[in-house]
């Protein structure tokens, strides 16, 4: 992989959704939120697959939503191609667009079912003010990408006259259409057939080999993920808990949320270990986490007061290895 | 005796253009205490089978042949009153998918519970059923005094364990359990998984656990079905279907599953998608996706071949030998 500079990097990055109250908490001046992403730091580098994964409400998507600008930040910095655009105006974003995509996960809501496939991928084009015949030409290549071969018997298809995997397929195609430097790929296969998934995983690694195009592929499924990124970030209740290289952080997790996911997910083998629960409980609400580490609650390593005081700093244990857990801190120090 | 025994079952749905032929010709058993599992992809038959069994079709479903035996007794021969009172919770009950959204909101979950058992066993006061309700709760892992919350006081994970509890109401000797643990976050799924599986030891349950994933039923059953457009392509206990899958379909399905646990592989994917049912393929219904078809595969169907020991296959590979 390049090891040249990121192609997206956040710093202290900070989401609060206010929570709607009734009139009488608003007039006492109560004000609540949720804690949807609070202060994360991460890079992708370029033609990397940086992975997002977490329980739901963790923030992965709010962070996707986030670095394309779909949503504003509350706090922190987010830098595309070592520019700065946490504060540009909706006008400078527009060219930036062409650049940063995402794909949806679901490949049934996500496609207008009223317009062809030609008029699905045409739009982005018209809106960036690409010229006919590049058009044309721009849907014919990115259609053979996608393996939708040949072009000419979909381009006048509806959306419901093709499978699950085609659809997606057509989501990764509008993703692609404008030569993306960035795509968001959110949770771009947990709607398909397992027969099928592999197939849009394969295309992705090799739309990446082809075009060097980096991904934040977010996902809940750590088997999958394991399958196509690079990098992966485990989050908790808005934070990372951990983050390195993808086989390390699965192979030798050192956080015990992610101890605790591994040991949860099921294996496809009768013969080998079976899943274990090593937490009680259940994710708390974002809207009041628990103070210290957020964990702390649930936590099987809990070493005493200092988890539930302090707030442990995501730390570079070893060469881009980063774990956030008094567990290792602490032996830091000594 | 078998808990449960499937033969040759064929539910077919009246359609405008045509009949969608959802199961064709399904045998299985459900033993006591043990688990099968129903896998294969959306739209291959599995819930159509679940509901079969306990007749609740939607209208324009219907079976058109074979039997499903409970306890000696043909439940297809049942009128639906004889339904209605001795088989469904009594005799088998389900959890549904997305069964934790199934809760109703305006009242509180332990009196769901109760209306529940007093329906199906009027003999019993409403005293007694509340304290059963609070001792099922308990045995899915709620704290009792919780009999009294409404479902929005729950999480999740409870709202599907409180859904589990009040299959359990009228004492099932069956259950179905339809994707379990689709709609849950890891570490939950891993919890009610683990539930089920005590509970199918504790009380000696039949089960069948319809799900696409096969490392569920990698980790909850005994013996598995995978079935492919209405029809069981291969079955047999876990350990032989797992580690010697014989059809190619099956084969296609476990090379499809990364695991976790192992270095990182290839998956593979199987090239195409799952067939129209309102017209199967001709022949073997798996063919068009095959890496191994041959000509007969287009012409003949495969039988459901017996190779010992429970172990059944449908294809021709295998029963050319």
């Amino acid at each position: 992989m390049a090891k040249d500079k990121p192609i997206v990097k956040v710093e202290n990055l900070v989401k609060w959704f206010p929570v709607r109250l009734g009139f009488i908490s608003t007039l006492l001046g109560q004000r609540l939120f949720v804690r949807a992403v609070d202060n994360i730091s991460f890079e992708i580098k370029k033609a990397e697959i940086f992975g997002l994964a977490g329980e739901s409400g963790s923030g992965k998507t709010t962070t996707g939503r986030l670095i394309l600008r779909l949503i504003e930040p509350t706090k922190g910095r987010i830098w595309f191609e070592g520019r700065e655009i946490s504060r540009l105006k909706p006008k400078e974003l527009k060219p930036l667009r062409r650049k940063m995509q995402i794909i949806f996960q679901d490949p049934y809501e996500s496609l207008n079912p009223r317009m062809t496939i030609r008029a699905i991928l045409e739009e982005p084009l018209n809106v960036q003010g690409v010229s006919r015949e590049e058009i044309e030409n721009r849907i014919y290549q990115v259609l053979e990408d996608v393996d939708l071969i040949p072009p000419e018997e979909f381009l006048l298809r509806y959306p419901h006259e093709l499978s699950g995997g085609q659809r997606q397929r057509i989501g990764v195609a509008r993703a692609l259409i404008l030569n993306p430097e960035f795509i968001v790929a959110d949770e771009p296969v947990s709607m398909l057939d397992i027969s099928i998934r592999a197939g849009i995983l394969d295309l992705l690694l090799e739309l990446r080999k082809k075009y060097k195009v980096s991904l934040l592929y977010i996902t809940h499924d750590l088997a999958l993920a394991r399958h196509i990124c690079d990098r992966l970030a485990i989050m908790y209740l808005g934070k990372i808990m951990e983050m390195g290289d993808m086989d390390e952080v699965v192979g030798k997790p050192m956080h015990p949320y992610t101890k605790a996911l591994m040991a949860a997910v099921p294996v496809p083998d009768p013969t080998s270990a079976r899943i274990e629960v090593v937490v009680k409980g259940e994710i708390p609400s974002p809207v009041n986490p628990p103070p210290g580490c957020r964990f702390h609650t649930r936590c099987p390593s809990y070493i005493g007061d200092v988890c539930r005081r302090k707030e442990p700093p995501l730390i570079e244990v070893n060469k881009g290895r980063w774990v956030a857990c008094h567990l290792y801190s602490s032996s830091k120090k000594q | 005796m078998h808990a449960l025994e499937v033969k040759n079952l064929k539910t077919y749905y009246t359609t405008l253009s045509g009949d969608v032929k959802a199961v064709d010709g399904v045998s299985f058993n459900v033993e006591k205490g043990k688990a099968t599992g129903l896998a294969g992809e959306s739209g291959c038959g599995k819930t159509t089978i679940a509901l079969s069994i306990l007749r609740i079709l939607p209208s324009g479903g219907r079976i058109v042949d074979g039997e499903v035996i409970f306890q000696g007794i043909d439940l297809t021969k049942l009128n639906e009153d004889e339904m209605r009172r001795e088989i469904r919770w009594k005799g088998i009950s389900i959890v549904f998918q997305g069964a934790m959204n199934a809760l109703n909101p305006v009242y509180s979950v332990g009196d769901q519970i109760v209306e529940a058992i007093t329906t199906h066993e009027p003999e019993v006061g409403k005293r007694e059923a509340l304290e059963r309700a609070m001792k099922l709760l308990e045995l899915v892992g709620i704290e009792p005094s919780r009999v009294n919350n409404y479902p929005h006081e729950f999480s999740g994970g409870m709202r599907q364990r409180a859904m589990i509890a009040m299959a359990l109401a009228c004492n099932p000797t069956v259950l179905i359990a339809d994707e379990p643990s689709t709609a849950l976050d890891v570490i939950v799924a891993a919890q009610v998984l683990k539930l089920l599986k005590e509970l199918k030891e504790k009380l000696g349950l039949g089960m069948i656990l319809i799900t696409h994933d096969l490392s569920i039923i990698a980790e909850l059953c005994e013996f598995t079905a995978i079935m492919y457009a209405g029809k069981i392509a291969e079955y047999g206990d876990v350990f032989t279907v797992f580690k010697e899958p014989l059809h190619p379909y099956t084969q296609g399905l476990i090379n499809a599953f990364p695991n976790i646990r192992l270095p990182r592989s290839r998956i593979a994917s199987i090239p195409g998608f799952p067939p129209d049912l309102l017209r199967p393929p001709s022949g073997c219904r798996f063919h068009p996706r095959c890496s191994y078809a041959m000509d007969i595969c287009k012409v003949e169907e495969p039988e459901f071949l017996h190779l010992g020991k429970g172990h059944y296959v449908a294809c021709h590979l295998v029963s050319k030998k």
